[in-house]
């Protein structure tokens, strides 16, 4: 199983802070959206786009490309920075989400933006369509990876349980769910709101492989996901422990910023932060 | 003009659910990429021979029928063609939010066969009786939906829809019903069939219930020298504008036929076109604003308001609304 070396590791950590001030930049301008979401997840797209997933964003129709969805949809400031860093579209189009005439919608439409794999934003749906496509995987002997990122509230939908069951029934060990689990939703904690835990020993009593790691730590995420992709026989879950808000300060751990953005103020702050965490980076070489 | 149904001297009763069966058995055949899902109701919805015939393409997944438009979503984006079924009241009835997003904005290829449609379902009851399923699904963009007359034009229907890309919906009935058109009446999505010809009035009709429409062509031009021009409309979505147009024009009143709430169905769709295009007077046939019951199909259709004699009634109405 490949390890990842320091460089890798840093290159990876720079990338993730490089989605992170796109992330930001985008929701200034767009004036609306999410924050907390795309922020704690930044981490993980990092890695998906990095490491894990076999992809080429010259060839975005790729039919032997794994297959990531991002059943969230709300988080989409995440996904848009991250295939605009990883070479999908220019890095300065992210100034044009939610606005008029975007490929970037509020919510990710795949007819705008094929590389997105799924139209999503309504809840509860990412899993459902990737166990469809892991099946399809499966019909015709291809080995491409299923890969869905689903927050943890909408594991309060009951679609998404329909397709866990599915999922363990035709044993896709193709395809892994990774749970943003930071925890908070629009109306406040997850286990006030609609109690989820104990949530690994759920998928447990559904014949998944469930696996647990800190989502904001790298090499934790990577390693994980690595085990995870290797799981023979039936399909995986990562448990990722995420901190809503993860790299700026003042939204870290505060729920409010489920579904705002920055102002101006905010913003320079944020991006200051962000600065220096790069700076922290390179200099630990 | 060549007779295109053939149904005076007594006809065959079939299921049009029937008529998919085989649709969807020839249509896996002829593209390996074709695949079936259901959701606990193989019998009913006519999979039991696709499911012989073609196991490496079936699906079924138990009663979950948001799983069954969602997962037949991914499977369509890795180049499925997937045909999923359950009772037209739980797909698209339960799952239409996934059937809004998944199927429709995100322009899958997945077809819904929606079984047991109209209050013909008979003794299951009004929890089981769609009678609001064209509304819902007409008024989704880039839907085609398609209700036809009998098994056999159902068969072609499934073969031509399994071909034709896009987001579908086929609606099916449960009982049997009259066979009134032959192998040789052609069949296109989107084009209107005139089954008899007529001046007075036009008859606009979809589903099982283009019978009961002929039938009260005949007594009309008995009892009462009437003669109505019998539409077969049976492409919902897109319909053929031209042909409703040409009845507007040509008979000057209408009156549309479906097993359906008059409320937002076949029939207001006409109401659409005729009011912009070429205003006439148009009489209703289908349920007015009530769920369904327990009963007997062909009692249900006449409590309802569908029978010959309520169609025989709409004609002469409207007959008499024309201006003079």
């Amino acid at each position: 199983m490949p390890t990842l070396t320091p460089d890798n590791l840093r290159d990876l950590e720079l990338k993730a802070n490089d989605i992170r001030q796109g992330i930001i930049r985008s929701l200034h301008a767009a004036g609306s959206g999410h924050s907390a979401g795309p922020l704690d997840m930044s981490d993980v797209f990092a890695a998906l786009y990095g490491t894990l997933m076999r992809h080429d964003p010259n060839r975005p129709d790729w039919p032997e490309r794994d297959r990531l969805l991002l059943s969230c949809g709300h988080i989409a400031p995440v996904r848009y920075s991250a295939m605009a860093n990883f070479g999908y579209f220019p890095v300065e189009e992210l100034l044009t989400l939610r606005k008029f005439g975007s490929r970037l919608q509020g919510h990710p439409e795949r007819v705008t933006l094929p590389s997105l794999e799924s139209t999503s934003g309504p809840l509860g749906e990412g899993l459902a369509q990737g166990t469809g496509m892991a099946l399809g995987a499966k019909m015709d002997g291809q080995d491409f990876h299923v890969w869905v990122v689903t927050s943890d509230a909408e594991h309060q939908c009951g679609l998404h349980w329909e397709a866990v069951m599915t999922a363990a029934k035709f044993k896709l060990d193709n395809l892994t769910c990774i749970i943003d689990r930071n925890f908070i939703q629009i109306d406040g904690s997850t286990e006030d709101v609609m109690p989820l835990e104990p949530l690994g020993d759920k998928y447990r009593s559904f014949n998944w492989e469930v696996l647990e790691c800190d989502g904001n730590d790298m090499q934790a995420f990577v390693e994980t996901a690595e085990r995870a992709r290797a799981v023979k026989g039936r399909p995986q879950v990562i448990v990722a422990n995420t901190v809503p808000g993860k790299g700026v300060s003042y939204m870290e751990g505060d729920y409010t910023w489920h579904g705002k953005p920055p102002n101006t103020e905010q913003t320079e702050i944020a991006l200051k932060e962000l600065a220096q965490a790069r700076e922290r980076i390179v200099a630990r070489g | 003009m060549a007779n295109l149904v053939d149904y005076r001297k007594g006809v065959a009763q079939v299921p049009t659910r029937n008529g998919f069966g085989e649709g969807l058995v020839e249509s896996g055949t002829r593209n390996p990429n074709v695949i079936g899902i259901c959701a606990d109701l193989s019998e009913s919805t006519r999979f039991e021979a696709f499911k012989k015939a073609h196991p490496a393409q079936y699906v079924e997944i138990g009663v979950a029928e948001q799983m069954l438009v969602a997962m037949a979503g991914g499977l369509a984006s890795v180049g499925k063609i997937p045909w999923i079924a359950s009772y037209a009241m739980f797909n698209p009835g339960r799952s239409w939010e996934q059937v809004r997003t998944i199927m429709a904005l995100n322009d899958t290829n997945v077809k819904i066969a929606g079984a047991h449609a109209g209050v013909s379902v008979g003794p299951d009851g009004a929890t089981h009786q769609a009678i609001e399923d064209i509304a819902i699904m007409r008024v989704i963009p880039h839907m085609t939906v398609v209700v036809p007359c009998d098994s056999v034009q159902t068969k072609k229907a499934t073969l031509a829809l399994s071909e034709r890309w896009g987001p579908t919906y086929l609606r099916l009935g449960r009982e049997k019903s009259p066979v009134i058109t032959t192998e040789e009446t052609p069949f296109t999505v989107g084009e209107a069939q005139i089954f008899r010809e007529g001046g007075d009035v036009a008859i606009v009709a979809c589903g099982i219930l283009v019978y009961n429409s002929l039938m009260a062509a005949d007594k009309l031009s008995r009892e009462d020298g009437i003669e109505c021009r019998i539409v077969n409309n049976h492409t919902v979505k897109p319909m053929d504008e031209a042909a409703i147009v040409a009845a507007a024009r040509d008979c000057g009143a209408i009156v549309t036929v479906e097993e359906h709430q008059k409320h937002a169905g076949m029939g207001s769709r006409v109401a659409e076109i005729v009011a912009q295009k070429y205003p006439v007077p148009i009489e209703f046939i289908g349920v007015d604003d009530r769920f369904g019951q327990s009963g007997d199909p062909l009692e249900l259709i006449e409590y309802y308001g569908m029978g010959i004699d309520a169609i025989v009634d709409a004609v002469r109405k409207v007959a008499k609304r024309k201006p003079a």
